[in-house]
């Protein structure tokens, strides 16, 4: 065999196990996905978003846990970015070059990758124990835990991309370093660092761990942050487990609500990414 | 005439700096950098530097890659001070102070010391927020004042005519030449007293050079400007006073003419006539 077929033929073998795996990778996506809209679809109706979860055997909604998600999330992020942001900007601008950033980036990596169970843990030792009783703020708290790494490891990156001769040119003019970034450093950068905190709003959504330390769950309709609050993962979780067929369709149209939650987010995050490409 | 200090006992070679450097009307000196060393982290990258910049003249820098050039520049605003392993080390006086004492607002001194980079750098709004922005910083003016002040300095930047129907768009949307002569038009509106222009046109097609070459001549009138160039011709055209800089050393400084015609130096010879560099 000449050395050009061999080459062609190690190219045609490499390019076969590529596509299979590719094909099985994506099976498995395009299965799940099947699965979850053929029983989401069938389990949705008006009333999943207006009324509340049944006891077993009865009718019922999942309106106090699609509440509930909402509130802890929206806490969450409230809690978590601006906390993320101003530790990516200190990483990025003040102190790019000190010691301090090398460490917490380290520590913030790893963080980013911590079981979320060990989070929720965390959060029911600090917050839950002593408060004596579990509670939507300490769902928000872990959650936002999960989302500062996320936050900060975007914002930095971000503010790493702004091109150094923009800063200088800035700084040039006279301006004082807070205006620098203020209006440069985060214009430049804006799209990104919204990417993330879309990104990290995505990841928290489908989280049930650490709300079963810290929320619980409630059977009962809501809105008081202070007591046992109601989720979607965590209901999910319940009904899925449960033998009951009506809790079991429920459960179906949860997981078909969060999935489309995710997606649309991932979505509006792509679409903005392609805005800052295209500058 | 103004004497020019070289005290530096380190150096092999002391510049020749032309007995006509300074008289032609008994110049000021506006900027006086005196004995400057450079340092990247260990690397010295300019060797005891000594060189004026005359009040309402342009001083020409030329030299080959890597002399040094961009260097001495960004210390004359002291840019270098954002990052933390270079630093400068001598004396540059501007109007009699010491601008590399340790207490000098920087935020003041590059207000009065304006500076274009070699890339556009307009930044990420609209054409008019890229020169009110600075403006507002300074002084507090009506809508109306800001308003003239913005149109002024787009005037002065031969940019005006171009721009005025599109205010409002985004900065990034001109071409390479017109965000040039925008960050032209941004730097000339805080009314700075010096202006550095670091190798401006080196991105920009003839005619757009050609426009901000008539500008620098234009701006000498009320500004201390700094040139940095590849261009001989470009030296020669805009500048009154050239500075020929070698392995990070000012080997010759003298008037332009002077330089173009009859360099002392070797070197700076070589280099004019295209021999190396
Ligand atoms: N950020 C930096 N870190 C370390 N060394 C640098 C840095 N910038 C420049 N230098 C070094 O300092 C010397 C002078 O560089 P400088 O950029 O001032 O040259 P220049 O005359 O402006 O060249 P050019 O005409 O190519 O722009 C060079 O040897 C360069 O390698
Ligand atoms: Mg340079």
């Amino acid at each position: 065999m000449t050395l050009y077929a061999r080459r062609r033929a190690a190219n045609g073998i490499v390019m076969s196990l590529s596509l299979g795996a590719t094909v099985v990778g994506l099976g498995w996506l395009v299965l799940v996905l099947g699965a979850l809209l053929w029983n989401g679809f069938g389990s949705l109706s008006l009333a999943v978003f207006t009324e509340m979860t049944p006891p077993p055997g009865a009718q019922g909604g999942l309106l106090n846990p699609i509440i509930g998600s909402l509130m802890m999330s929206a806490v969450a992020v409230a809690i978590g970015t601006p906390i993320g942001i101003l530790a990516g900007t200190y990483m990025a601008e003040y102190g790019r070059y000190s010691y301090l950033t090398s460490v917490v980036r380290f520590i913030n990596d790893i963080l980013l990758s911590a079981p979320s169970i060990v989070i929720g843990l965390f959060i029911y030792e600090v917050v839950v124990r002593p408060l004596g009783h579990f509670s939507g703020i300490a769902g928000s708290l872990a959650l936002a835990v999960l989302v500062i790494p996320v936050v900060v490891r975007t914002t930095e990156d971000m503010l790493l991309t702004v091109p150094r001769e923009l800063r200088e040119a800035a700084t040039a003019l006279g301006l004082p370093r807070s205006h620098v970034i203020a209006n440069v450093s985060y214009r430049a950068a804006r799209a990104g660092i919204i990417t993330g905190i879309l990104l990290a709003i995505a990841r928290i959504s489908g989280e049930t761990a650490p709300l079963l330390f810290t929320a619980l769950n409630n059977q009962f309709f809501s809105t008081d942050m202070t007591a046992p609050l109601s989720s979607l993962p965590v209901v999910i979780f319940q009904f899925a487990m449960s033998p009951y067929p009506d809790w079991q369709k429920l459960a179906w149209a949860g997981a078909l609500i969060i999935t489309f939650a995710v997606l649309a987010l991932s979505i509006s995050a792509r679409a903005l990414a392609a805005t800052r490409n295209t500058q | 005439m103004t004497s020019i200090d070289v005290s530096s006992s380190m150096r092999s070679t002391t510049p020749i700096v032309g007995s006509q450097a300074g008289t032609a009307g008994n110049l000021d000196e506006k900027v006086s950098v005196r004995g400057v060393d450079f340092y990247y982290g260990d690397n010295r990258a300019l060797k005891s530097i000594s060189v004026p910049l005359y009040d309402r003249r342009v001083t020409a820098f030329i030299g080959p890659s890597g002399c040094g050039k961009s260097t001495l520049l960004r210390i004359l605003n002291r840019i270098y001070d954002l990052y933390p392993n270079q630093r400068a080390e001598g004396e540059v006086l501007l109007d009699g102070e010491n601008i590399l004492n340790p207490g000098q607002d920087l935020n003041l001194l590059r207000a009065r010391v304006g500076m274009v980079f070699q890339k556009p750098t307009p930044f990420p709004m609209s054409i008019y927020e890229n020169i009110a922005f600075g403006i507002r910083l300074y002084e507090s003016l009506s809508k109306a004042d800001l308003d003239g002040r913005v149109e002024s300095a787009l005037k002065r930047a031969a940019l005006w005519n171009e721009v005025k129907d599109k205010l409002s768009q985004n900065g990034l949307s001109l071409s390479g030449g017109q965000q040039q002569r925008l960050c032209i038009a941004r730097t000339v509106a805080v009314r700075p007293e010096v202006i550095l222009l670091d190798e401006p046109c080196s991105a920009l097609d003839p005619i757009s050079t050609a426009k901000i070459e008539e500008l620098i001549d234009e701006l000498k009138s009320d500004y201390t400007i700094a040139i940095v160039t590849h261009n001989m011709q470009q030296a020669a055209r805009v500048s009154d006073r050239t500075a020929f800089m070698y392995l990070g050393e000012l080997v010759e400084f003298d008037t332009t003419s002077k330089m173009f015609t009859s360099p002392v130096d070797q070197r700076t010879q070589d280099y004019i006539t295209g021999r190396f560099g």
